[in-house]
């Protein structure tokens, strides 16, 4: 049973006890919003600290611009992310589920909201909207919690972190719409769908939302997306929050969550395209994105965008290079999120893997966007 | 599991004072902003008196020293 | 103890007050300046703001008491603690009341400030600009030397000092570079998230 398959009526949800987490344990499932994080761990936090007053946030904020798997799921699918979240409800022992969904996504927000409406009345009490920001760190598990509680998708310090302390000052599961769709089908079937869903971008010819078994090669994941449109130099591999590869490297590299952080978004760049122009955008995204509450993130991004747009602009030059490694190095771990960390890594990936265009480039016409 | 207490900077409440890295040199720069950037490690025990005087002079009472390191 | 010497000691010390609690705001504002030289680091403002906090008290205390045990004037400890209770310059001794009472609010805090939080410290530590301006009137209004060249000295430097201290903090809140960056910043964001 894969996620995206067209399913019918599903029938009345199975029965799950506190044993499901042993069996989640079992069937290894990491998290899809972007860390790979042991679903069964995340679980067992909340469940030994839930006292009936659990609340399971469901996160499908899908802040990553590129990335458009969270939404399609939840269009063609939202029965199946429903059930995740009412498996995790009653062995948590939740009295609360927050469907934390961007603002943007109407489409999503409809089709779970009918397919609330055909569910029983007990399930519907539980359930409420909550409406993330557009904003990139909105669908970090803080800043989700911080949203539904006082209205700033803003990160806080942790600890403590939502799994203690969260929504309403209970214990909170914050887990992505795609990883509670898995929970759903190992519920109803007793085995995982094995798949990963993943979005592609740049130069594909099929851009969009595929369903790829895990394990499978980016090379191969790419034909499944209708192949390359020109031969690609790079590839993006996990979005802004991942990091660049060079194509050899990247086309054997065999698909995981921990493997592809980001949700899952593998952005290819085309021969032709410069990559240093597109990282000083990025860049510049990047630290508008910051949410202006630690020092050196708010200062630090801004810096390093700066940087590569004055390369950009205005040609390499060694005070730029040598200021862009060195403070790429520095945000990491210096901010209450992990959203300096994702820019530095990332930054980082694109000095080793372009290095020798960072160090000879000069103003040129830029590409127009595709 | 170590039972040695570690620096610890609440990145919110940090204003860039720098209060920290005057009376903390050994473990704590400066960043080309003024934000703190901590040394690794447990803070050693002949320092502790002086981390612990960190902890009370910071202006945003964003240090913090805990025992053994969390982990997420 | 004699009369004149305590009515010498309570002005005595209510002129050292005056002046060490003008030394301790100009330090405060200094420290919220984040003034520093290459051989004055940060904590020695901050350590010496929190000193002569203490020293000022003491001073005050002594002012306080020859204040009140003096028989000359009878004021009784209710005068010293409950504003514009004793007969005897009713209004100027209820304002030094009322500056000792705010003092002692900031202190306090300031003492257990790891236990309330920065936010609460912040806005109690702000009385500091009520109790100043309280306490030299309070000095002009009872002072029996007031009108003497040396106390007028005084005053006045101590107004100086301070009133220079506040219009620097005032003009560097909008030249300090970094505050400005993220105040735009953060309204910018407000304002995007809001549209």
């Amino acid at each position: 049973m894969r996620l995206l398959d067209a399913h019918s009526d599903l029938g009345p949800l199975p029965q799950v006890g506190r044993g499901f987490i042993d069996a989640l344990e079992r069937s290894g499932l990491a998290g899809r919003g972007g860390a790979g994080f042991s679903t069964a761990t995340k679980w067992r936090a909340v469940g030994q600290r839930s006292r009936g007053d659990a609340v399971i946030l469901v996160n499908g904020a899908e802040g990553e611009p590129q990335s458009k798997k969270d939404r399609v799921l939840m269009t063609a699918q939202p029965h199946l992310v429903l059930d995740g979240a009412f498996v995790a409800a009653r062995v948590l022992r939740a009295r609360r589920i927050v469907l934390y969904i961007g603002e943007r996504h109407q489409a999503a927000r409809a089709a779970l909201a009918r397919a609330l409406e055909r569910r029983p009345e007990p399930e519907l009490r539980l359930v409420t909207f909550a409406a993330a920001p557009a904003r990139y760190v909105a669908g970090a598990e803080a800043a989700a919690v911080h949203l539904v509680n006082e209205g700033f998708a803003t990160p806080t310090t942790v600890p403590p972190y939502p799994f203690e302390r969260g929504v309403d000052g209970a214990p909170t599961l914050v887990q992505n719409v795609e990883t509670l769709a898995h929970v759903a089908v190992l519920a109803r079937t007793g085995s995982l769908p094995g798949t990963m869903l993943l979005t592609f971008a740049g130069g594909v010819d099929h851009a969009g939302v595929v369903e790829a078994q895990v394990g499978t090669t980016i090379g191969d994941a790419v034909a499944m997306a209708g192949g390359p449109s020109s031969v690609p130099r790079a590839v993006l591999v996990g979005g802004y929050f991942g990091r660049w590869m060079r194509r050899e490297e990247a086309w054997q590299l065999p698909l995981t969550p921990a493997a592809v952080l980001g949700c899952g978004v593998i952005g290819l760049l085309p021969e032709g395209r410069c990559p240093v122009c597109d990282t000083a955008e990025i860049m510049s995204y990047l630290a508008g994105e910051s949410s202006a509450q630690c020092g050196p993130c708010f200062f630090g991004l801004r810096a390093l965008a700066d940087a590569c747009t004055r390369i950009a602009e205005q040609g390499s030059n060694p005070g730029d290079l040598e200021r862009l490694h060195r403070w790429a190095a520095e945000v990491r771990g210096r901010g209450a999120c992990k959203h300096p960390d994702g820019a530095g890594i990332f930054l980082s990936s694109a000095l080793s893997v372009f290095a020798a265009d960072f160090a000879a480039h000069a103003p040129h016409v830029r590409w127009q966007s595709a | 599991m170590s039972s040695r207490l570690h620096v610890v900077v609440d990145r919110i409440k940090c204003d860039g004072s720098g209060l920290c890295a005057e009376l903390l040199p050994e473990l704590i720069r400066l960043d080309d902003w003024g934000y703190p950037i901590l040394a690794q490690g447990p803070v050693p025990e002949h320092l502790r008196p002086l981390a612990e005087r960190v902890v009370e002079e910071c202006p945003m009472l964003a240090i913090a020293l805990h025992r053994g390191k969390r982990t997420p | 103890m004699s009369n004149s010497v305590l009515w010498y000691a309570t002005r005595g010390a209510g002129a050292v007050t005056i002046i060490l609690l003008s030394c301790v705001v100009i330090l405060g504002i200094l420290s919220a300046l984040r003034v520093q030289g290459e051989s004055w680091p940060r904590f020695l403002t901050t350590g010496l703001h929190r000193n002569l906090a203490l020293m000022t008290l003491v001073f005050l205390a002594l002012h306080i008491v020859t204040a009140v045990v003096d028989t000359y004037t009878n004021l009784g400890w209710a005068a010293a603690l409950i504003p514009f209770s004793s007969y005897y310059r009713t209004f100027w001794l209820g304002l030094g009341a009322i500056a000792f009472e705010l003092l002692l609010a900031i202190v306090a805090t300031s003492l257990v400030r790891a236990y309330i939080g920065h936010n609460m410290w912040r806005l109690i530590h702000w009385l500091t600009y009520t109790a100043w301006p309280v306490a030299v009137l309070h000095g002009l209004g009872t002072g029996t030397d007031t009108w003497s060249a040396w106390m007028l000295a005084i005053t006045a430097a101590c107004i100086a000092g301070v009133g220079a201290a506040i219009v620097l903090r005032l003009a560097a809140a909008s030249r300090d570079p970094l505050a400005t960056h993220r105040s735009a910043f953060r309204t910018a964001v407000e304002r995007r998230d809001s549209r």
